[in-house]
């Protein structure tokens, strides 16, 4: 039997799914989205979530939820990386090579300083 | 590392030139340097602003207000109020009856700009593409809901119909007629495509649009299905686009688990089955009945018409075939209504195109604008200007077989209609953007090769057209061409528009003619004095063995 | 590079897989191709046969002769008739590509390379292959070496992106 057979189920299912992301982002202080789509990848993004999961670990970092999205701002300036903290409005860095990534991990993440040069202002 | 938020434009036709506006120009440089709005505010010259009274006029944007006459040292003002301090300086206004009909588009777009307006691409890098629980977050499957218990399948046509959709795969053809269509056929059986053949060279809109939110494309053709009494769907992805297919493949695994495909959906007694069928490599394919007969397992040759495929479609039955961006304008219509959508875009090419820049500029990628955003807009706002401030020289519009705009007419609004008037195609929304170290006749030669490449063959004028046509053309890059080529170019360029059988032969002639009427010194430059301009041809004979060999025909 | 490399792969056994998983119908051909091209590198002459022998279902009137297979897999691109090199090196030369860079990396990739476009090495290590459009025009040039898919491509950088692979 499928999850949702009515549209009753499909908004009590949106309401649950709600519920459980309020949790999930009281839980997780920190969330890190990283545009993962064919330009990005070519960019070089693959090595760039690598480089970022590798110091989560490394600095055994908690509370910090990595999340990949499909294509975020323009191609010229992947591979992207947006930093959210405590649900404020988000930072985007362009051109995050694995070695901005990692400092952006320190500065930014850790040490709540934005990295100016590689962010973009909205 | 800055947004641009504004956009300055000085008019700098012969007349607003002979009044100074040069020194306009150059005042508004030097004020926003000084204010250190430079990064912010982009500065370009508009020309086809016609004869104004008003000359030289300034025309700022977002705000789409237009001031004149302007004088050099009415600029420190402009800049410190509108742009500084964000106050329109009421007084310095153009009257409006001094403002020729041709602006007065330009105040359509008012407060449209920077912003984007985002329906497609809505949800595109905010939510992860592999998980459906966030795109039931961000208002997924609500039309479906609403189209399966509140409305009928003619009602869900009818709302369609009103929107004004046009298919956004480059002909522009209207979407709820096509549905009615396909719904009031005759047969046993239905089937809704979704043409996600993307092939078209500078073309990735689909490809975003798939990697970034695939089940809004799922949800649009299980609606589709639903209006026209079609069970089976099949999605068509160019092999070449793997990671859409595999986020799509997910994506109907999902749908199935949650019970948005399958049988009984949502309780409402109607069953959906979707397919993906995965292309090899075809750029034909992309051609709706090229793209059945390569479903059907044969070589995509496209099919006589008529009949079409709303009739004789897949396995002959009738068939609904639509591209992924027209499909993916379905859900928020049926959402937000008709009405919603109408107040974007223009009153004759309603809703937002989704347009892919590249080229010779300092960002590419994907945006989305309403209908009617002009070149130059594109160019200085979204696109951030010109790479290393190089001058623009042409831009060609909906990929391979678009049409070539010179900089003079960048200031064409580009829907489906202007364009037609001004003899340029929308096409498929790609926007090449060439600055003048680009060689007109070499970037035709690669295009030409293109289509060489890429006819089935199976008709005549096609097959031997393009060849001739890239033979031509080669011949004058190397040195070897002849005036009376050129008529013979036009005169191929006609027969092969008239006479081939579907739109890569008929199409495949725009550049040429194109190229023919906008930049014909340069072309005549090749044959007459033996020079490429740009330096980009290499003028002598190139070894016909490594090209045969470089396009894989041996 | 000769057909004998391709001698010990289990033709049947991918054949007969990838039947499973796209049934036999007329719309399962050219999934059926590609799976075998993916598999093997290319579509040998052979593999057609194990195809018709396996397509058959006369009582739906679906039968496949070995001519229509081999016209499908000489129409497609994505399809070869050729033995195919251990590495594939796929160049887009659209216009969007040419535009920005293109020319110079071409020029690169066959001097580095030593081989025109369709050619296959000596060694079988190679083989260079041009594509249209890829749809990643936005950090183009664009190369692919297999599966790998390389962004923002420099003449420079060529040399260094073959070297990663053995």
């Amino acid at each position: 039997m499928p999850l949702i057979n009515s549209p009753q189920d499909l908004r009590r299912v949106r309401e649950e799914t709600l519920q459980k992301r309020l949790l999930q982002n009281q839980a997780s202080r920190i969330q890190i989205i990283v545009s993962m789509d064919t330009p990005a990848i070519a960019a070089g993004a693959r090595e760039t979530m690598q480089a970022i999961l590798e110091f989560i670990e490394e600095e055994k970092l908690n509370h910090i939820l990595v999340k990949k999205t499909g294509n975020l701002g323009f191609d010229s300036w992947k591979p992207i990386v947006q930093v959210v903290i405590n649900s404020q409005s988000p930072v985007t860095y362009r051109k995050v090579s694995p070695t901005v990534a990692r400092r952006i991990m320190e500065e930014h993440v850790v040490g709540g300083k934005v990295v100016q040069e590689h962010a973009i202002h909205f | 590392m800055k947004i641009t938020r504004s956009m300055v434009l000085v008019s700098s036709d012969p007349l607003s030139l002979q009044r100074g506006s040069l020194e306009i120009y150059r005042r508004f440089q030097e004020k926003l340097e000084s204010y250190q709005l430079a990064e912010e505010v982009a500065l370009s010259t508009i020309t086809d602003v016609g004869n104004t009274e008003a000359s030289p006029v300034v025309v700022i944007y977002p705000e789409a207000v237009i001031y004149g006459p302007v004088q050099p040292e009415n600029v420190d003002r402009l800049v410190s109020e509108h742009l500084y301090k964000g106050h329109i300086v009421e007084e310095m206004l153009v009257p409006k009856r001094h403002l020729p009909s041709r602006m007065a588009w330009l105040q359509s777009r008012k407060g449209s700009l920077p912003a984007q307006q985002r329906i497609l691409l809505a949800r595109v890098g905010k939510i992860d593409p592999e998980n459906i629980e966030d795109y039931i977050l961000h208002d997924g499957y609500q039309a479906l809901a609403k189209a399966l218990s509140k409305m009928t399948p003619q009602q869900v046509i009818e709302e369609i119909s009103k929107s004004g959709l046009q298919g956004r795969g480059g002909a522009g053809f209207p979407t709820g007629r096509k549905w009615s269509f396909v719904a009031s056929a005759p047969g046993n059986k239905r089937y809704v495509i979704c043409n996600a053949d993307e092939s078209e060279p500078g073309t990735f809109k689909d490809r975003v649009l798939l990697e970034s939110d695939p089940h809004a494309i799922l949800e649009a053709m299980i609606i589709a299905g639903y209006a026209i009494h079609a069970q089976e769907g099949y999605i068509y992805i160019r092999g070449e686009y793997e990671l859409s297919q595999k986020r799509f493949l997910k994506a109907i695994e999902q749908a199935h688990e949650y019970g948005f495909l399958g049988k009984n959906i949502l309780g409402s007694n109607f069953d959906f089955e979707v397919h993906l069928h995965s292309g090899a490599g075809a750029y034909v394919c992309g051609e709706e009945t090229a793209l059945i007969e390569s479903i059907e397992g044969k070589r995509g040759e496209p099919r006589s018409r008529p009949p079409y495929p709303t009739t004789h479609g897949l396995w002959g039955q009738p068939t609904l075939v639509n591209n992924v961006e027209t499909l993916a304008n379905v859900p928020p219509i049926l959402l937000h209504g008709a009405e919603w959508y109408r107040r974007f875009g223009t009153p004759s090419s309603p809703g937002t195109k989704v347009f892919t820049i590249l080229g010779n500029v300092n960002a590419t990628g994907v945006i989305e604008a309403p209908m009617g955003i002009t070149l130059r807009e594109v160019i200085n706002i979204y696109a951030q200007g010109m790479k290393n401030g190089a001058a623009f020289k042409l831009a060609q519009t909906g990929g391979s077989s678009g049409s070539l705009i010179p900089a003079s007419l960048q200031d064409t609004p580009l829907d489906f209609d202007s364009p037609r008037k001004a003899g340029v195609s929308l096409g498929s929304g790609a926007l090449l953007i060439c600055d003048d170290n680009t060689c007109v006749v070499d970037l035709v030669k690669v295009l030409l090769r293109f289509f060489r490449f890429e006819s089935c063959g199976k008709c005549t004028p096609c097959r031997i057209g393009t060849q001739r046509c890239y033979e031509t053309i080669r011949a004058i890059t190397e040195g070897g061409g002849q005036l009376s080529d050129l008529d013979g170019l036009l005169r191929l360029a006609e027969q092969m528009e008239r006479l081939s059988n579907c739109g890569l032969g008929q199409t495949a002639a725009v550049p040429i003619r194109d190229m023919l009427k906008h930049f014909r010194t340069e072309v005549e430059a090749h044959i007459r004095l033996g020079i490429c301009p740009t330096g980009i041809c290499r003028m002598v004979p190139e070894d016909e063995t490594a090209e045969l060999i470089e396009n894989q025909m041996v | 590079m000769k057909d004998q490399s391709t001698k010990d792969l289990p033709i049947a056994a991918i054949v007969e897989a990838a039947i499973e998983k796209h049934g036999t119908n007329y719309d399962a051909f050219i999934p059926i191709l590609l799976e075998v091209n993916k598999a093997v590198g290319y579509i040998p002459l052979h593999a057609l046969k194990e195809i018709r022998l396996r397509v058959r279902a006369p009582e739906d009137g679906i039968f496949v002769n070995e001519g229509r297979l081999y016209s499908l897999s000489s129409f497609y691109h994505m399809l070869s008739t050729k033995p195919r090199g251990r590495h594939v090196v796929i160049f887009c030369e659209s216009a969007p590509c040419h535009v920005v860079g293109g020319r110079q990396v071409w020029q690169a990739l066959k001097e580095n390379l030593g081989l025109k476009a369709g050619e296959t090495s000596e060694d079988g290590k190679w083989s260079l292959v041009t594509t249209s459009c890829l749809g990643t025009c936005g950090v183009g040039p664009v190369v692919v070496v297999d599966d790998e898919i390389y962004g923002n491509v420099t003449p420079e950088q060529v040399p260094e992106i073959l070297a990663r692979y053995e």
